[in-house]
């Protein structure tokens, strides 16, 4: 009896532990393989924010991909491509939550997202310690390329993104202001959000060091609907400019109460890519005329046939915000990635290391894609950053944008026009 | 009241030392932190005023709605957490009214009308979910342990958010402007807005309406004895189904309204979360005033609103705090523990303890 009870003993182990070790031993992957059997589809995840005040972005960045995938016809080395999307919400937990639900699938690839920094802070650490990759569309905070976590950077291996890296984004507005406006002092105002307060912080430092003043620098948080406290703050300070890169609705709440804070009426507003949507301009009214903003801007032929793909495929009206060819480049990173690293083996089996995805993506140099010419870096604070910020402008709200719901609304500086003057 | 002055008759205790030393260490904090800020002088006096009146019309905002809080529990003792979503339900359906008025021109051809009409409609829908809620939810677990209903009406509280994205829609709209709204009125170096003028004066209209309601009318006297005492109220011949269920409908009433003005005052951000965070900041406001009581209720939302808009620039600011409006949800809960602490019945709840606690 104990004898037979051992013998069952070992065979369960040999099971349990022996026999995926006997599956692996095409894999010589140091973070392991996924596998696609002959008629599996090639599963690609994506973490967005779909659902909830920010689920614009995710529903732009869902269709970026979608498209990518139907320009393949929807195959990927002879096999069908499915697509899977978790909602990451635009918070550390939500991003934690889709992230732990990817992690747990071994039939994903890789993976599109998240959708806000914010949510990216939380999904990371689980996506890299998975050995999976996660390529994001839309997360612009400096602090997930930069890896020196005294300076709070949170990057870890396997993060990339396509999305401009703050660091280009807060510099532009900050370019702007001194040298096109010639505004001499500054107030910003952040949520607490890794993505606001990072954008505020690169602002404030960039507008000091070519010497205009810096006069207050502030936060509310998400949800506040009365903003009159901090705008008075601001007021006894009277800057020349108030930069608020915060999302929708707390920015329609600034920009609306600001108009109106006595002390304020003649300063300048700028915002960025959080409030970059058409219901913006619509909701904050008569006060939303002449804000400046910065945010995504991609132009060109190849451009102009994806646009004219969504309305056909996707929605008559449009994509919902600025980060959809950000996505449908990624998507395609992605791709090309899988194609060059999958092996096939001789019972028609796709072996694709986990590792070898990581070199492939950051061996990506001078990739043509719709959002311009991509190099993905390696060394912090640009690890993991595939765009050079090119694709980028400042827009300024006119009425036409309040009254009729015209979007973008036009542009006034880009970063070219920054170079030659 | 006892409870302050035990530390005289009773042996050292440290849970008394300790609040004492919380209490003191307040105090002075605040002393310390509005001392610093004034005699900076960063802040203009009339700036001040404006502050203060801004806080004046958030928290007669809080106010309209923590009386349905208070009306609710002064009859049932229970504590209806979907009040916020009763407030929500009536400014989200309002917005798109509100569009339509303002399409049509009628919203700037005749503003009191159109207002009216507004609050009206945002009141009977408020109005309706309020009493279904009651109704369907809340009626069928009368006579069950108090948390039974408590944890129903969270449920409830997700049940009509998510109805409600179900209905319109996840994304942000917005009340439209009103012209005659716009303005400010001068007195001396101080302007006033005249929409928080509208915001504070149409509150006191519709908590006058109410305090007429409950102290002169037959249905306000018959909700009074029902709250002082069911069982008798039930044998002098009322019927207490009906009572509870139009204190419920006065409660979402004031709520809808609540939403109407609220769109007035502050236009953006209406979406299906929207009632999450004033009804927190109702619910805190009630407590404040001591739940169950209805001028405390008016008093608590005010004197939220105004520490609110006070508050961060005069304490937080002076005692050197980074990102102090950060924290303005830190000083109204601060304010909670600081007047549960000195009363724990609220400010004036003093009636209501000595007759249900």
């Amino acid at each position: 009896m104990k004898r037979l009870f051992l013998l069952f003993t070992v065979f369960g182990l040999l099971v349990t532990f022996g026999a995926p070790a006997l599956a692996d031993a095409h894999c010589m992957d140091e973070l392991g393989c996924v596998e696609v059997g002959p008629d599996e589809p090639i599963v690609i995840g994506a973490m967005l924010s779909v659902s909830g005040a920010t689920s614009f972005y995710g529903e732009d960045s869902r269709g970026g991909v979608e498209l990518a995938i139907l320009g393949r016809d929807g195959m990927l080395l002879g096999r069908d491509i499915e697509f899977v999307v978790e909602d990451s919400l635009c918070s550390a937990e939500g991003g934690q939550a889709a992230a732990q639900r990817m992690a747990a699938d071994e039939t994903i690839v890789g993976i599109i997202g998240t959708t806000c920094s914010g949510a990216a802070q939380g999904a990371l650490p689980i996506i890299s310690e998975a050995g999976m990759i996660m390529i994001s569309p839309s997360n612009t905070s400096p602090s997930l390329t930069n890896d020196d976590r005294d300076a709070g950077g949170t990057y870890l291996p396997g993060y990339f993104r396509t999305a401009h890296n703050d660091l280009f984004q807060g510099a532009l507005g900050a370019r702007f202001a001194v040298e096109v406006l010639k505004v001499g002092s500054l107030a910003t105002i952040h949520d607490g959000d890794p993505y606001t307060e990072g954008l505020a912080v690169v602002m404030a430092n960039t507008f000091a060091g070519l010497n205009g003043e810096v006069v207050f620098q502030g936060a509310v948080s998400k949800g506040d609907t009365d903003m009159s406290a901090i705008l008075t703050e601001i007021a006894a300070s009277g800057p020349d400019i108030v930069y608020f890169p915060v999302f929708v609705p707390e920015s329609e709440f600034i920009a609306s109460q600001l108009v109106n804070t006595p002390g304020l009426e003649e300063a300048l507003m700028m915002t960025a890519d959080g409030s970059f949507s058409a219901t913006f301009a619509q909701n904050t009214g008569d006060a939303a005329v002449g804000i400046y903003m910065t945010g995504p801007h991609v132009s060109g032929d190849a451009y102009d046939a994806f646009l004219e793909m969504w309305r056909e495929e996707i929605d008559e009206a449009g994509p919902p915000s600025g980060f959809h060819a950000h996505a449908y480049d990624g998507a395609n990173l992605l791709m090309d990635a899988v194609e060059a690293v999958a092996e096939e083996m001789d019972d028609g089996t796709l072996v694709i290391g986990r590792q070898a995805l990581r070199d492939a993506l950051s061996s990506v140099e001078a990739y043509d894609g719709l959002t311009g010419s991509l190099t993905c870096q390696s060394a912090s604070p640009y690890a993991g950053d595939c765009a050079t910020g090119d694709a980028l402008a400042v827009f300024s709200i006119t009425e036409a944008e309040v009254a009729e719901g015209n979007w973008p609304p036009p542009i006034v500086w880009t970063p070219s026009m920054a170079s030659g003057g | 009241m006892l409870h302050m002055f035990k530390w005289k008759t009773d042996e050292f205790s440290w849970v008394d030392f300790t609040i004492d030393v919380l209490r003191i260490l307040i105090v002075l904090a605040i002393v310390v932190g509005s001392w610093n800020t004034l005699s900076e002088g960063r802040i203009s006096f009339a700036q001040w005023v404006n502050l203060f009146i801004a806080g004046l019309s958030q928290g007669s905002i809080y106010a309209l709605i923590a009386l349905g809080y208070t009306l609710v529990y002064g009859i049932l003792l229970m504590i209806n957490f979907a009040h916020g979503e009763v407030f929500m339900a009536g400014a989200f359906s309002t917005v798109f009214l509100a569009e339509a008025l303002n399409r049509t021109g009628f919203l700037n051809q005749s503003p009191v009308l159109a207002i009216l009409l507004m609050i009206l409609f945002a009141g009977l829908v408020s109005m309706t979910v309020a009493i279904l809620l009651e109704r369907i939810a809340y009626r069928p677990l009368r006579g069950s342990p108090r948390l039974v209903p408590l944890i129903t009406a969270i449920g409830a509280s997700f049940f009509l958010q998510y109805t409600f994205r179900g209905l319109y829609g996840s994304g942000f709209k917005a009340y439209p402007q009103v012209k005659i709204l716009q303005g400010a009125l001068q007195i001396g170096s101080i302007n006033i807005p005249t929409v928080q003028i509208f915001v504070f004066v149409s509150a006191l209209v519709l908590m006058f309406g109410l305090y007429w309601l409950v102290e002169r009318s037959r249905i306000g006297k018959a909700m009074r004895a029902v709250s002082e005492n069911k069982e008798v109220a039930r044998l002098m011949g009322i019927d207490i189904d009906w009572v509870i269920l139009f204190t419920f409908g006065v409660g979402g009433f004031l709520a809808g309204s609540a939403g109407v003005i609220n769109g007035m005052f502050r236009p953006q951000g209406v979406n299906f979360f929207m009632g999450f965070i004033p009804g927190i900041k109702a619910f805190t406001a009630a407590v404040l005033g001591g739940i169950g009581n209805i001028p405390g209720a008016m008093l608590g939302g005010l004197f939220l609103g105004v520490i609110e808009a006070i508050g961060p620039n005069l304490v937080l600011a002076g005692l050197g705090i980074p990102g102090a409006n950060q924290l303005k949800d830190v000083i109204a809960f601060t304010m909670l523990v600081l007047v549960l602490i000195f009363r724990p019945q609220g400010i004036l709840g003093e009636r209501l303890s000595e007759k249900k606690a």
